[in-house]
């Protein structure tokens, strides 16, 4: 039992070197991102659902779109506004959001999340 | 208090019927929810504009082919859809890496049966365009463990590119070579890239789609337009349909029939 000191000291090491990240952050998080819009999706007012939705589901709905249009051959797509639109990523969502590292890089960038669409999807500064 | 047993099974029974109901309604609550909420997927529909068949299929008219028009169905459809040339962009060792959807080659390649010994004079001579045979059973669509290669309705074998791993089962299942890897990334070598169609990574296969993507709008496949004649497309359901009346009034021969892979690319020789 001689060794009390050591193992107390090791352990306050330890706990403070492994809650390093969690005090080192504490009240420094970072911003929360702000997308911003086009030009052109701000004239629009509405993306093909509300924004609410579109905010957080985008994503499932980008997965049924390209499964429906890849997998079933269904490619256009009629919102709850009873408008009709192209069911492309390239040609639709990116026409109005042709600002990608403003509008989707913001997000993703900030939720870790590397969406992996570009490698093979147009966006409109690539366009050559 | 003492309960008799006939008290202790009414109230057990109560309380089974209760937790019964209480999780169906539950069950019908989640449920409407699910309904008012919005489902996305109950409002796709297809163009108007399509054009709409049992069974796409093509005939090649040999007659009228020549290594020209080969060319320029084969630029038509290459620019496209994307396609890269690494030959062009790397030089002739890359040949082994070559990604073709649609080519010119020779009859002996194509037809590879050799039925007769004395074949007609020149025939073997004939230009000779070979693509994807959207087989009515395709190989390729059985050996595929993703589903990522797949057959529509209207008979067209169709890649879905986020769903392929780049096993290539499919090329192995392939009688006809018609599917391509990409074994390196192949943005560096598509010139003139067309934003309308994607393009595809490293490590992915890819064939031609029959333009499935220019049929929903109602427009006929590339090669097609760009084949000054020699390539019919159509309905091979439909006996009024042009590509019918085609292979009625000439004899036709498709690639390996002795496979039962049943293709629907018809050659008029």
């Amino acid at each position: 039992m001689n060794d009390k000191g050591m193992i107390i000291a090791g352990l306050i090491i330890f706990f403070t070197i492994f809650t390093f990240p969690i005090w080192y952050n504490h009240g420094a998080a970072a911003p929360p991102p702000e997308p911003e819009l086009s030009q052109k999706a701000k004239a629009a007012k509405t993306c093909v659902e509300d924004t609410a939705y579109m905010r957080t589901e985008h994503m499932h709905l980008l997965n049924q779109w390209r499964n429906t249009a890849v997998r079933d051959g269904l490619r256009e797509y009629t919102g709850k506004d009873g408008k009709t639109y192209e069911v492309s990523l390239s040609n639709t969502c990116l026409d109005c959001h042709s600002n990608k590292e403003q509008f989707c890089d913001r997000c993703h960038n900030y939720a870790s999340v590397t969406p992996y669409c570009w490698d093979c999807h147009t966006y409109p500064k690539e366009k050559m | 208090m003492k309960k008799s047993r006939r008290e202790f099974l009414k109230v057990a029974g109560i309380t089974i019927l209760g937790a019964g109901a209480g999780s169906l309604i539950n069950g019908v609550s989640v449920l409407s929810a699910a309904e008012s909420g919005r489902k996305p997927g109950l409002d796709f529909f297809k163009n108007s504009d399509a054009l709409k068949a049992k069974r796409w299929g093509m005939a090649v008219d040999t007659r009228k082919l020549s290594d020209e028009i080969c060319e320029k169905m084969q630029v038509s459809c290459h620019q496209l859809h994307n396609v890269p040339d690494f030959i062009k962009k790397f030089g002739k060792q890359e040949k082994r890496h070559e990604i073709k959807w649609i080519w010119e080659t020779g009859f002996e390649h194509a037809f590879t049966g050799r039925e007769n010994e004395f074949p007609r004079e020149n025939l073997e001579d004939l230009p000779v365009v070979v693509t994807c045979n959207h087989c009515e059973k395709p190989p390729c669509v059985r050996a595929c463990p993703t589903q990522a290669t797949f057959k529509r309705e209207d008979g067209i074998v169709m890649m879905d590119f986020h769903r392929c791993i780049g096993c290539r089962f499919c090329m192995a299942a392939c009688p006809f070579g018609s599917r391509s890897f990409n074994f390196r990334d192949p943005r560096p070598a598509i010139y003139d890239r067309n934003p309308d169609f994607p393009t595809r990574t490293k490590g992915v296969v890819e064939k031609c789609n029959f333009c499935a993507e220019r049929l929903a709008v109602g427009k006929l496949p590339a090669c097609v337009e760009a084949s000054e004649g020699a390539l019919v497309f159509g309905d091979l359901e439909d006996p009024e349909s042009d590509i019918r009346k085609l292979l009625a009034e000439n004899y036709t021969i498709r690639r390996k029939p002795e496979l039962g892979t049943n293709p629907s690319v018809f050659y008029i020789i």
